[in-house]
């Protein structure tokens, strides 16, 4: 996908509609009336956890039943991610708190076993000692960082933070010559780019476990535990004070909730699961370097958590499951390509309505590719002389209705940023023009994609991810699964 | 004492400084009236850049220039402050205005979003290589390297001449405009308080529109600068730069102008001695410090008034 979603991003709305705060209803108005909202509510009555546990049923039949090693480590790292994700919530999604630093956290569990675990200082103690310590100490670690800015409004927090992770990053990433103030003598702190390699396994007791599986298994019963902690946690006072301050942090402190010692609790709470992430990363891995725990890192977390909807257990799940598959499928062009279209479809069908508008627009776009492409192959052959990039059975059948330049990369450059600007500008058409504007915008989404994002994975993830945060923060700000924040004015 | 090397780095600093003063300057505006972290500004700076480097390429590049440099100059400038305030006015159009009512957290992780898809869609399109301003010449020497010597041995080069000039024609420009002119004074009115400036009868989307186009103008000619004094451009450097600034608005003060500029000064001073006399790698280290420093001796920031919270 590029450019933000023509379809997914709402134009100025054609009638008035309930106002979130104003009407109390309105949470619920949407499904209220059909198929789709009484499937709601049914599932509503199911208690939480009994979803959870079949989440965990599912994810541990996962290894069973495929004997990909690559389907496994997808699901390690989406463990991981939901982790990472788990943690972050309770700091934005509980306690309604900025945290850009993040990943510094988890950079630190991870550089903190590795420095615990490995022969870099010669310290080789068990797991069971490294991570309780590495976990405790990155709490402590986040109750620092954000004490600074405990009395501040939340910006300041996000500063603070934000250019704590930077330094992070920084600090680690020359780590390798530090001295003292005063002393010339240097020490190897963190191995600098060459980060710390030949990390002990997780062992305890004697056995440790190497295999991809065995991780896998320990992430999913590390999260579970952590879930259950978690949902626990939200049920408790201190969940419901959480959730009072994210609010309104003027009124809970007036009825009397210790703000500041809440939000650093909320932190460090937060820090310390992505420190235990932090372990688990680099135990797998068996090396850490600092550019892991950089800002993209941050922010697909932040896309998951966003997505899934911030404040949702089943969101986080949800959210890190959609995007991590997304982005690792997004890494072949032929699965690319068949996602992307799909997509389309999908955004297509389930917002264009009534129906002969969906048919209409299908059919023309569909038709003025093929005279677009008639025309070019007749007037300006070099239009059509390209190579498909994105490969497979719809990448060679597309290669008969998108135009393939030549000189591909200039023009696609060209078209995307063109295409950007007409999504935007689609935005802010309506009714019948919008619609009619639909189709050539969907023809020069597919020459973009074709032409230049298929061959770019690595930047069109990003991309992606940006987009993700934009659209949904203007179109659905509570996310998948969250449920409308209502504010108090 | 060593004179040589205390002016090279104070001139670096100022040089640097005035840099972060004009994107801090954005930042600060933008504040003062939305209350918005805008994380995307840093990459309206880097586009500002680009477009600065677009005109250098068109030109004939920077060793074979086919205008006199001057007039590019002033070109560069103009294009890349109307290229950037245009690129800032859209994204408050499309990003931000709608969550204008929303709760706080939503525009803030819109912004991050805008700034991750602005230098993911730069590096798609610019490329992810380094591109560099190469020191376009001023009388057959490149205006980067040579200049004028002063007394202790310490030079100072043409184009260091031009980024601080320029950047003080600049904060004299904006300055006049915010105390004279008309939409100056209703954005005073608007950053005080918007909800009674709206009363008074101020059109605060327009406020809000002109206060964007400005900052990310001002962001613009930032990058064009950062682009003649440093040479080196490429998609991920707004984030950086942009952090600084941030930084910068915040030890002065977030929401004064004055204040930015002199939080851009103290920054860039501070990197660049830091630098200079303790260790390249931990500059950063000393800039986080002040700022906690700041946070926790004057959250308003040095020159910042203390906020008193309305219920």
């Amino acid at each position: 996908m590029s450019g933000p979603d023509p379809e997914s991003a709402p134009g100025p709305a054609d009638a008035p509609k309930p106002q979130i705060g104003a009407d109390e209803w309105v949470a619920s108005h949407e499904g209220r009336r059909q198929l789709g909202g009484r499937i709601q509510r049914e599932l509503e009555r199911v208690p939480r956890p009994a979803f959870y546990l079949t989440f965990a049923i599912a994810a541990a039949i996962l290894p069973v039943a495929t004997s990909d090693d690559y389907i496994v480590r997808v699901g390690f790292d989406t463990l991981l991610y939901m982790l990472l994700a788990l943690g972050l919530n309770i700091v934005v999604g509980y306690a309604g708190l900025l945290d850009l630093g993040y990943v510094a956290f988890y950079g630190f569990g991870a550089y903190g076993y590795a420095m615990l675990a490995s022969p870099k200082f010669g310290i080789h103690w068990s797991t069971l000692a490294v991570v309780p310590v590495v976990v405790i100490a990155t709490a402590l670690l986040g109750f620092l960082v954000a004490l600074p800015s405990r009395r501040l409004v939340g910006d300041y927090l996000a500063i603070v933070t934000l250019f704590f992770g930077q330094l992070f990053v920084t600090v680690y990433q020359n780590g390798q010559a530090m001295t003292l103030l005063g002393f010339s003598r240097q020490y190897d702190v963190t191995g600098g780019p060459n980060g710390i390699p030949n990390l002990d396994p997780f062992n305890a007791f004697g056995s440790s476990i190497t295999s991809l599986r065995g991780y896998y298994y320990t992430a999913l019963i590390v999260f579970v535990i952590a879930l259950g902690a978690v949902y626990l946690v939200d049920a408790s006072r201190t969940g419901r004070g959480w959730r009072s301050l994210r609010e309104d942090s003027l009124a809970a402190e007036l009825m009397g909730m210790p703000v500041n010692r809440l939000k650093l609790l909320a932190f460090a709470f937060g820090a310390a699961i992505a420190g235990l992430a932090g372990t688990l990363f680099a135990a797998l891995n068996t090396a850490v370097f600092a550019p892991d725990f950089d800002t993209p890192t941050l922010i697909i977390v932040y896309s998951m958590l966003i997505l899934g909807g911030a404040g949702s257990l089943g969101g986080v799940i949800l959210g890190a499951l959609v995007v991590n598959v997304s982005l690792e499928v997004l890494r072949t062009p032929n699965h690319a390509t068949w996602i992307f279209y799909g997509l389309l479809v999908v955004t297509l069908l389930v917002k264009l309505r009534p129906w002969r508008w969906l048919v209409g627009v299908i059919a023309g776009t569909v038709g003025l590719g093929f005279a677009v492409h008639a025309i070019a192959s007749a007037w300006w052959p070099r239009g059509v002389a390209g190579v498909t990039q994105s490969g497979g059975t719809l990448g060679n059948a597309m290669a008969h209705w998108v135009l393939l330049p030549t000189n591909a990369m200039e023009m696609a450059n060209i078209a995307f940023v063109i295409l950007v600007l007409v999504v935007l500008w689609l935005t802010t058409l309506h009714g019948w023009v919008q619609k009619v504007a639909l189709a050539p915008t969907l023809y020069l989404t597919a020459f973009v994609w074709e032409n230049r994002l298929v061959v770019e994975p690595s930047v069109t993830r990003l991309i992606l991810v940006g987009v993700i945060l934009i659209v949904l923060m203007n179109a659905r700000p509570q996310g998948l699964l969250g449920s409308a924040r209502v504010e108090i004015v | 004492m060593n004179w040589n090397l205390f002016l090279t780095e104070l001139i670096s600093g100022v040089t640097h400084g005035s840099v972060y003063a004009l994107i801090a300057l954005g930042y600060s505006m933008v504040y003062g009236i939305l209350k918005l972290l805008n994380f995307a500004h840093g990459d309206v700076y880097m586009v500002g850049a680009f477009i600065g480097f677009g005109l250098i390429t068109v030109f004939g590049g920077p060793t074979a220039l086919t205008v006199n440099v001057v007039l590019l100059l002033i070109l560069m400038f103009l294009a890349s402050m109307l290229g950037g305030g245009l690129l800032g006015v859209m994204i408050e159009r499309f990003a931000y205005r709608r969550l204008r009512n929303a709760p706080r957290i939503a525009p803030l992780i819109t912004a991050l979003g805008v700034s991750f898809f602005l230098e993911n869609a730069a590096l798609l399109v610019l490329g992810a290589q380094y591109q560099s301003y190469n020191s376009f010449s001023w009388k057959n020497s490149p205006i980067a390297l040579s200049g004028f010597t002063l007394p202790a041995g310490a030079r100072i080069s043409y184009a260091q001449v031009v980024v601080v000039v320029g950047a003080i024609v600049l904060m004299i420009v904006l300055t006049l405009f915010v105390q004279r002119t008309q939409t100056g004074k209703a954005m005073r009115a608007t950053s005080f308080d918007r909800e009674a400036a709206a009363m008074m009868g101020i059109d605060v989307d327009r406020v809000i529109v002109v206060t964007f186009f400005i900052g990310s103008a001002l962001a613009g000619a930032a990058g064009v600068f950062n682009g003649i004094a440093y040479q080196q451009i490429w998609p991920y450097m707004g984030f950086q730069a942009g952090l600084f600034a941030f930084i910068a608005a915040v030890v002065g003060g977030i929401g004064n102008l004055p204040g930015s500029v002199l939080g851009g000064l103290v920054i860039g001073l501070a990197q660049s001695f830091s630098i200079g006399y303790i260790s390249s790698t931990f500059s950063d280290a000393i800039v986080f410090a002040i700022l906690i420093a700041v946070l926790i001796v004057r959250p308003s920031g040095l020159l910042g008034r203390a906020a008193v919270q309305k219920v």
